[in-house]
């Protein structure tokens, strides 16, 4: 008898957007296959992004706007756009386990 | 719908559609008083980060939001200005005085920092980077005599109002 392999996806709950809705669900496998479905390669660029914004999110209960982020760390607003194509706030925040963001900046 | 529609953003019975166009706004930009000097830019950068092409117009008054003399200097109008807020209020008889314009002024620019938006040099190089294109009217340019080289580094181009019209074709327009 075959069991079918769990998809690691439906194991958690995500909302009707698709944002996880608990960050400390979130795992770096998790993170990993999150960003497959949105077709992006993590990299390590990418992930001192990840660990900022939950970092960040842990310690304000809120998440990060994109110019907290390209001034607490050393990734550009430029290069945000660059490893988050298509909106590096809903993207990032998919990709890091982290809600809809509300800010506008 | 499995987790991974979600994340893709599928609407719930959608069926599998071809890559939709992606979505383009066009913003007019016709004011320069510091307090409309930002809705453009909180717009065109709301709209990049959800992945929405955005171009900026700046015509006429707007034109000193994108000229190197004067962005960093953009003053809150104290007299007959019928929005000022209880926050901000001085009353007409007081907002002619000397510099009263100026200290609300500082006092909008202080309420923004502490909001977590930058300056407007800033700002237009923050959306620069997120991809935003940024026009400058040819017929304002000319009025208020200004050429590239007055204005910043961040203006793709000074055009025409035709040239506006070929490239908001599929594009929302907003007028500020």
């Amino acid at each position: 008898m075959t069991t079918a392999a769990v998809d690691i996806l439906e194991t958690i709950e995500f909302d009707e957007e698709g944002f996880m809705t608990d960050p400390k669900a979130w795992s770096e496998e998790i993170g990993l296959e999150i960003a497959d479905v949105l077709g992006i390669a993590l990299t390590d660029r990418h992930r001192i992004v990840i660990n900022f914004a939950r970092e960040y999110f842990f310690k304000n209960d809120d998440a990060p706007t994109l110019r907290t982020i390209t001034k607490q760390t050393d990734v550009s607003m430029k290069e945000m756009y660059a490893l988050f194509p298509g909106g590096p706030a809903k993207i990032a925040a998919k990709v890091s386990g982290l809600g809809k963001p509300t800010g506008c900046i | 719908m499995s987790n991974r529609d979600k994340i893709l953003g599928k609407a719930a019975g959608a069926a599998v559609a071809d890559k939709p166009k992606t979505r383009k706004l066009c913003i007019i930009c016709s004011q320069g008083s510091l307090d409309m000097a930002y809705p453009p830019l909180i717009l065109a950068n709301a709209a990049r980060m959800s992945g929405i092409d955005v171009d900026l117009f700046y015509t006429f008054w707007g034109m000193d939001v994108i000229t190197k003399e004067k962005n960093a200097k953009l003053q809150l109008a104290t007299v007959g200005n019928p929005n000022m807020h209880p926050k901000f209020h001085i009353p007409t008889m007081m907002g002619g005085l000397p510099g009263m314009s100026a200290m609300a002024s500082t006092m909008m620019k202080k309420e923004i920092d502490n909001l977590g938006f930058p300056p407007v040099p800033e700002f237009l190089e923050l959306l620069k980077d997120a991809g935003a294109r940024i026009w400058a009217c040819k017929m304002s340019a000319d009025m208020m005599e200004v050429d590239e080289e007055k204005l910043v580094d961040e203006v793709d181009g000074i055009i025409g109002a035709m040239e506006f019209m070929d490239f908001s074709e599929d594009a929302q327009v907003i007028f500020v």
